[in-house]
């Protein structure tokens, strides 16, 4: 059972659905957002046919993870890459924790990744005596205040400019000559090009890993990703092994699909491909390129048919944006490294049903992020197969499962049906204001109980 | 030709909500359809199903399948419950023995705005309600059966009738069943945020082809005192010149 976690997830929960500041904060930067992917998606000339496009890219390449995976790894090797494939967190953070060690890293630099948010891998290098530096403007934020990214996209979505000046002058204030978006801007950079220039290691996730190439693919919208991949003498690309696409040409429908649904932009700023460390050709570029690709129940994930189309998710944050149950209680209160309508399925499916089942509960089921998917995945539905999924596993607790076999009985039969109809409506004329149905009646009025039903009224006289 | 329809009303319409019935078929029958409703109806089984009591949620899909395998045509005022008959039984009978009766059941069943406007081809039925209205989208009808025009084309030719569009239409009002009582911090904001939505719009009414929701959003609407009010897009309908709404 889930007790501590659910009970954790609704203090949260709470605390941000009855938050106005919150509630203002993220409906604002969620209208912002979908006026803008609206009118990105009129740049395509068939947004649908885009969809349904990459949809097919993702599920072939999920359906052929083998093939792809190995074509990705012997091209990276072939130009002199390094390849690790990590069974688990602890292997991947292992890995680049004993070639830091090896290589005597003091500082790394990060662009964004997930991924190294699932395996935990900041905390790990800081106990290890290195300097981590998050370098996406958002991220560096959030990482500022010592809390986890509060959207897969926008990690700082949270915070006002008010709250990023306090915070900048209180960590960087040498940094700091004015409170505009420009100079606050400026600040981080300033305070960060020192590290890109310092670090030994550069750390970044990716967006694809193209298979005929053998290249990553990484989409950002500062630069601080080709600063981070290309300054260090090391670099080292993590990598879930869903990430794989088959050709360098699908690159042409899966980018701009992914800039439009994730920020609403045509194309992302620096769309960067990377095969390889530095060749005795080039005068730049870092000399060690390691790979490091995670399964972490993913190919548990690809054994199960019902949900494997998780793998095919792109990160774009589209059923976060679209969730309203996201844009009430925001990201924190999930408790997860992926938040919203993704994380609510992916995180059951990666670390257990049992632990994580409440996050399918907490979804009215409304659908929204089913229908925004760019690569179709059926989440709405997940979260009712995950519901399924715990009943049959014996999960739920004894009064629900005592209710449901009450309903059933009641159900099975008209009379009992009408008693149990009767009996419900005298209780809520009787004792409306009784503590068991205070859950309803702390933000709403009760229904009406009318005397008679719609069968009286039929019988009486063909509901006339 | 379909002349008479068979009433599917939802287990809580019935017991909460009978004058939606009462005006779905007032509409009906001033359209020259006679209509029957088979009285040992209780409910079609998505409450369980939701939960993830399929076994339960089973035997009373396969019970409601009998009760209404006579029927022609099955007409229901909820979009949520004809999207449990007709998008969900075949998941959930898959492997019954009532499979096909429910595959056969599924193409029958109507949603009350559907059957208007795709099946009886009508948009006025003669209606006149002389308010302000807005219209919200519940989740099922729009995202499992896909409707969305049909309820406005109808709304539009209610004489009377100023149709204002709802701001962010289409976002859940937070009702979801059980989710409204398993986690009540989240569904009664989102509740309010629908009620805000509504208030912003100055009408007088909003309307939507699910009861549930409008109970949930009056719910809210009723504790903050609000002037607008809730009625189902068949109480609209069932309203004629000089009769009280």
């Amino acid at each position: 059972m889930s007790g501590d976690l659910l009970r954790q997830f609704h203090h949260h929960a709470r605390e941000k659905a009855q938050d106005p500041a919150h509630r203002k904060t993220i409906r604002w930067a969620i209208d912002t957002y979908d006026a803008a992917v609206a009118r990105g998606k009129t740049r395509f000339p068939d947004w649908e046919a885009a969809r349904q496009r990459s949809y097919e890219i993702k599920w072939e390449a999920v359906n052929h993870l083998d093939r792809y995976l190995e074509e990705f790894e012997a091209k990276v090797i072939q130009r002199g890459g390094h390849v690790f494939w990590a069974a688990d967190s602890g292997q991947a953070r292992n890995y680049v924790l004993e070639l830091a060690r090896a290589r005597g890293v003091k500082s790394v630099v990060k662009s964004k990744s997930m991924l190294t948010e699932e395996i935990a891998l900041n905390p790990a290098l800081e106990r290890e005596g290195i300097k981590v530096w998050e370098t996406d403007l958002g991220e560096f934020i959030v990482q500022l205040r010592h809390e986890p990214p509060y959207h897969i996209v926008t990690p700082a979505m949270h915070l006002s400019r008010g709250q990023v000046i306090d915070l900048f002058r209180e960590k960087i204030p040498n940094d700091v000559i004015g409170d505009s978006h420009e100079e606050l801007v400026a600040a981080a950079r300033r305070a960060l090009r020192r590290e890109f220039f310092a670090a030994d290691m550069g750390i970044s996730g990716a967006n694809f890993l193209v298979a005929d190439t053998g290249m990553i693919a990484i989409t950002t919208n500062e630069g601080n990703g080709r600063l981070c991949t290309s300054l260090p003498r090391i670099h080292v690309a993590f990598a879930g092994i869903e990430k794989v696409i088959p050709r360098l040409q699908d690159l042409a429908t899966l980018w701009p699909v992914l800039a439009t649904v994730g920020t609403g932009q045509h194309i992302t700023a620096y769309s960067t491909l990377i095969g390889g460390p530095r060749t005795p050709q080039e005068n730049d570029g870092p000399v060690e390129f390691h790979v490091v690709l995670l399964d972490n129940g993913r190919s548990r994930l690809l054994a199960d048919s019902e949900q494997r189309d998780l793998l095919q998710c792109i990160r774009c944050g589209a059923c976060l944006n679209a969730c309203p149950v996201y844009r009430n209680i925001g990201g924190h209160a999930y408790g997860t490294v992926y938040q919203g309508p993704l994380g609510s399925v992916l995180t059951p499916a990666l670390q257990g049903l049992a632990q994580y089942q409440h996050l399918s509960y907490a979804s009215s089921l409304c659908g929204n992020c089913t229908s925004v998917c760019p690569v179709k995945i059926d989440l709405a539905h997940h979260l009712l197969h995950n519901r399924r999924n715990a009943v049959q596993e014996g999960d739920r607790p004894w009064r629900e499962r005592l209710g449901m076999r009450l309903w059933r009985w009641a159900m099975m039969d008209r009379r009992r049906f009408q008693l149990a109809g009767r009996m419900g409506r005298a209780l809520l004329r009787a004792f409306g204001g009784i503590s068991v149905l205070k859950p309803w009646t702390e933000s709403r009025e009760l229904p009406p109980a009318p005397t008679m039903t719609f069968r009286e009224r039929w019988r009486k006289n063909g509901a006339r | 030709m379909v002349r008479t329809i068979t009433l599917f009303i939802p287990c809580f319409v019935d017991q909460l909500l009978p004058q939606v019935g009462v005006d779905m078929i007032t509409v009906l029958r001033r359209i020259g359809y006679e209509v029957d409703f088979p009285d040992e109806q209780t409910c079609c089984g998505q409450p369980a199903f939701n939960s993830g009591f399929w076994n339960e949620a089973r035997l009373v899909a396969e019970r409601f399948v009998r009760v209404f395998a006579q029927a022609e045509t099955v007409i229901c005022p909820s979009g949520s419950c004809t999207a449990m008959v007709r998008c969900f039984y075949p998941e959930l009978l898959a492997s019954s023995p009532l499979r096909e009766d429910a595959l056969a059941l599924e193409k029958r069943v109507f949603e009350f705005s559907e059957f208007l406007v795709e099946v009886a081809k009508v948009t006025d039925v003669g209606s006149r309600f002389p308010h302000k209205v807005t219209y919200h989208d519940s989740c099922h009808l729009l995202r499992e059966l896909h409707i969305k025009e049909q309820p406005r084309q109808l709304l539009r030719q209610v004489k009377g009738l100023e149709l204002v569009e709802l701001n962010h239409s289409e976002e859940c009002c937070g009702f979801g069943g059980v989710f409204s009582v398993k986690f009540p911090e989240i569904s009664g904001a989102m509740g309010e945020v629908k009620a805000n939505h509504v208030e912003a719009t100055g009408a007088e009414f909003v309307t939507a082809c699910d009861p549930s929701c409008l109970l949930h959003i009056d719910g809210v609407l009723r504790r903050r005192q609000a002037r607008a009010r809730t009625i189902h897009l068949a109480g609209i309908l069932a309203a004629q010149e000089g009769a009280e709404t």
